[in-house]
């Protein structure tokens, strides 16, 4: 153990509200949610315990510890390999006996822990009484109860875990010797002495342990000790594919289910006798939560209120949202316009004011929007409300080739409108299935983000003045259309073959914490802000430099008699320009002129920049707020859009499904674990968007 | 040292074991036989599915399926393909 601090790793059920105890011990600042597995993260946080400083590993809430799931495998990773000095497993008080098959694992692990018997009050209400000398006893580990809401209890438990620690300091791990059965018993001796024998993985894990997972045909574990020592995992294979043969022939069943069943069998030997009483009446929050199920799940009432929250969502959002979006839009032009007096003309001011603060400002003029999008999932996220809306759209979404999770990735990233695909995709980490997973994160660009939402609003605004919310409503509505269909599409080629299971929890209702919904909140608005400050800064430079140069030169700009008409003409003349023009050639045909091309070009960097853009090719200058009237006037004016329905609808439509943002790119590339998954969205949606537009735009004339 | 542990319940004949997707919303039963293997089969047996179990279901989604069932002083939710692996005796 290093001597200056103690490394805790926290671990426990989703829903046990281990997050709520990870805050409480360490201050520091995370979600906690009632979305199974919402934390995939690692977490870490320092606290101090009598003047000892302690770590915490908050680990991502799981069931159980095989390599099912993403967020089982990294905690399993993390216990095995940074071997922390003790584990605090949280569970929940209330339903105790589920979640003692995770410390049965750790005890089959043999790691030193302490449990934490969570959510105390939410049992005594219930009218459950545990004994908790007579559990620690059975358990032969200290046992303390906790309140995470109210911190009841965190102190003791930080207490108790470091004492733990310290006395098991120095010692291997020492697996607990559990019972499976007469078969299972002899098989694990003889693949344990082989094991020790060979000293096969032994460095890395206790040997009883990894006999167990051969058993329980652990595919990583198994795989690792191939890679390790073929001959020693092979004779073990044969062993464990003897003692299978044999289970089935007699028993008709396999190891792995033998193993589990004798888990339970032992939790619940050490829950007999009055280790835990409840009375009849015992089920007061789940009948509370039942009663509320019945209507908020019921076959007519739930989907309408389902429906009703999400428009409620919507509405608000914009009504609220857009207040203070004005403010802030507000002081961007003041400042755009205070620097323009003071700077001197030329380049430098050219950079500042139309590439960083026109390109900042346009990403912080989403953040209210945001923070009361992230307020809203907040709070259908910790009340539970979530996991219903994952259980009443699962049978639709599993059509689709997807998973009733793929909702709140779909939700964040613009299903109702005004969300962003980042943390959208980002939030796919909840999905246990990696070909669902991928099929989410490839097709959460389709929706109308909040960047968007700008260029839905100046083109409707043009073409459908006083319809611009229905306008806004069936864009909301195709982009749900085009993402299932091509998820569709997408897990029938590409990405195609079986689905995970849906196996999922709901979490009992209970009602969010302020402080809950408020760092939830923070957490995500924070990391948009961050994505403004960094890689969209340099994306819009970049952009704003291919909108520059090259220059025009000094005779031509002397042609034109007004500044505007010189700029429209430089940007014509830019890199972007040329590129638009060229673009031309193909885009007629969905209905694109090549001020359109510059403005998608520039869409590229982030969706934001197309407003701008456009505004720069209709040669406008100067104050923001003034220019969305006159750009609105001029683009009803312009020859090309004037009375051009279609393409307006196929416009709306290519920026609707077009290539994601470069960010967004970035994050899909991250999270589908590959730079060819990046490319490909780019290449794939704008196909896609191409071909929408061309359709509509050439149905449109026809008609 | 052996800790000791309770014999699992064998999967015997059960004449009247039903798929639990077959279960009416209100019907409660006894776990006889988890049918599933592999990754599904683990992840039943992780939520605390095991022979001997008692459950309850306990409601349907609007389009039928998934289903949810009580067990253990929780709420689980299911596919009907997915209760199709499991086998209860109903009371």
């Amino acid at each position: 153990m290093p001597e200056n601090f103690i490394s805790i790793a926290l671990a426990g059920n989703p829903n046990c509200g281990k997050s709520t105890i990870f805050n409480a011990i360490t201050g520091a600042h995370q979600h906690v949610g009632n979305y199974p597995g919402i934390t995939v993260e690692k977490k870490e946080g320092f606290a101090a315990s009598d003047g000892q400083s302690v770590k915490v590993i908050d680990l991502p809430g799981t069931y159980s510890l095989t390599a099912y799931s993403l967020e089982e495998r990294v905690a399993r990773r993390v216990l095995l390999n940074e071997r922390p000095n003790v584990v605090i497993d949280i569970a929940d008080a209330g339903t105790l006996d589920r979640h003692l098959y995770l410390a049965v694992q750790l005890m089959e692990m043999g790691i030193p822990f302490v449990l934490g018997l969570n959510m105390m009050d939410e049992a005594r209400q219930k009218g459950i009484s545990i004994n908790l000398e007579l559990l620690s006893k059975r358990l032969g580990i200290p046992v303390v109860p906790t309140v995470g809401r109210t911190g009841e209890g965190v102190r003791e438990l930080l207490a108790v875990a470091c004492r733990t620690a310290r006395e098991h300091a120095g010692h291997p791990w020492r697996p607990r010797r559990l019972s499976y059965g007469p078969d299972l018993d002899v098989a694990l001796v003889e693949m344990v002495s082989l094991i020790e024998k060979q000293s096969f993985l032994t460095a890395l894990f206790p040997a009883r342990w990894i006999a167990l997972k051969y058993l329980e045909a652990d595919s990583e574990i198994i795989r690792i000790g191939r890679g390790a020592d073929e001959k020693t995992s092979s004779a073990l294979e044969n062993m464990v594919q003897e003692v299978t043969g044999h289970l089935s022939q007699t028993l008709e069943t396999y190891p792995e289910a033998v193993i589990s069943d004798y888990r339970y069998g032992y939790i619940s030997a050490l829950l007999r006798d009055g280790v835990v009483s409840s009375p009849e009446n015992a089920r007061n929050r789940m009948a509370f939560s039942e009663k509320i199920d019945k209507v908020l799940t019921q076959r007519l009432i739930g989907p309408i209120v389902m429906l009703a929250v999400m428009y409620l969502m919507y509405k608000v959002t914009f009504s609220v949202g857009e207040i203070p979006m004005g403010w802030i839009q507000a002081f961007f032009g003041w400042l755009a316009e205070f620097v323009d007096g003071i700077m001197p003309d030329g380049l430098v001011k050219s950079l500042v004011v139309s590439g960083v603060i026109e390109g900042v400002g346009g990403l912080f003029g989403f953040v209210p929007l945001i923070v009361v999008v992230f307020l809203f999932i907040a709070v259908l996220d910790d009340s539970g409300y979530m996991a219903r809306i994952a259980y009443m759209l699962d049978r639709i979404f599993h059509f689709f080739g997807l998973h009733g999770c793929s909702v709140m990735p779909f939700i964040i990233s613009g299903g109702i409108a005004g969300g962003c695909a980042v943390p959208g995709i980002m939030a796919t980490r909840t999905l246990r299935s990696s070909k669902e997973r991928l099929a989410t994160i490839l097709t959460a660009p389709f929706f109308s983000c909040g960047a968007k939402l700008p260029v839905f609003l100046l083109i409707s605004a043009v073409f459908f003045p006083e319809r611009g919310p229905l306008v806004m409503f069936l864009l909301t509505l195709a982009g749900w259309l085009v993402a299932l269909l091509i998820a569709r599409l997408l897990r029938s080629t590409v990405i195609s073959g079986a689905g995970t299971p849906f196996v999922m929890e709901l979490p009992p209702y209970r009602l969010p914490t302020l402080k809950g919904v408020l760092i939830h909140t923070w957490e995500r608005t924070f990391a948009y802000i961050k994505k403004a400050g960094t890689v969209v800064l340099a994306i819009t430079i970049v952009i704003w430099a291919a909108m520059t140069y090259p220059r025009l030169p000094a005779a031509e700009s002397a042609k034109y008699a007004s500044d505007e008409e010189m700029q429209m003409a430089a940007l014509r003349h830019s890199i972007a320009g040329r590129i638009g023009v060229a673009l031309e050639n193909v885009t007629q045909y969905a209905g694109f002129d090549w001020r359109g091309n510059i403005a998608l070009i520039g869409g590229f960097g982030a969706k934001e920049v197309i407003v701008s853009t456009l505004g720069t090719a209709y040669s406008l200058s100067g104050n923001e707020e003034e220019n969305n009237e006159n750009l609105i006037q001029r683009i009803r004016e312009d020859q090309h859009w004037r009375d051009n329905t279609p393409a307006a609808i196929s416009f709306l439509l290519f920026v609707l499904l077009y290539s994601p943002c470069f960010m967004a790119v970035v994050v899909i590339a991250k999270e589908a674990g590959s730079w060819r998954w990046g490319l490909f969205s780019v290449i794939f949606n704008t196909l896609v968007a191409f071909a929408a537009s061309v359709v509509i735009y050439q149905v449109g004339r026809l008609l | 040292m052996m800790h000791n542990t309770a014999m699992p319940a064998q999967a015997e004949e059960h004449p009247r074991a039903v798929e639990l997707k077959d279960m009416a919303v209100g019907e409660s039963g006894s776990v006889v036989r988890i049918c599933a293997v592999g990754e599904l089969g683990r992840r039943i047996r992780d939520m605390g599915i095991i022979p001997g179990s008692r459950l309850c279901v306990t409601g349907r989604a609007p389009l039928n399926d998934p289903l949810t069932i009580r067990l253990r002083g929780y709420t689980l939710s299911l596919r009907g393909s997915e209760a199709a692996y499991i086998l209860v005796e109903p009371d």
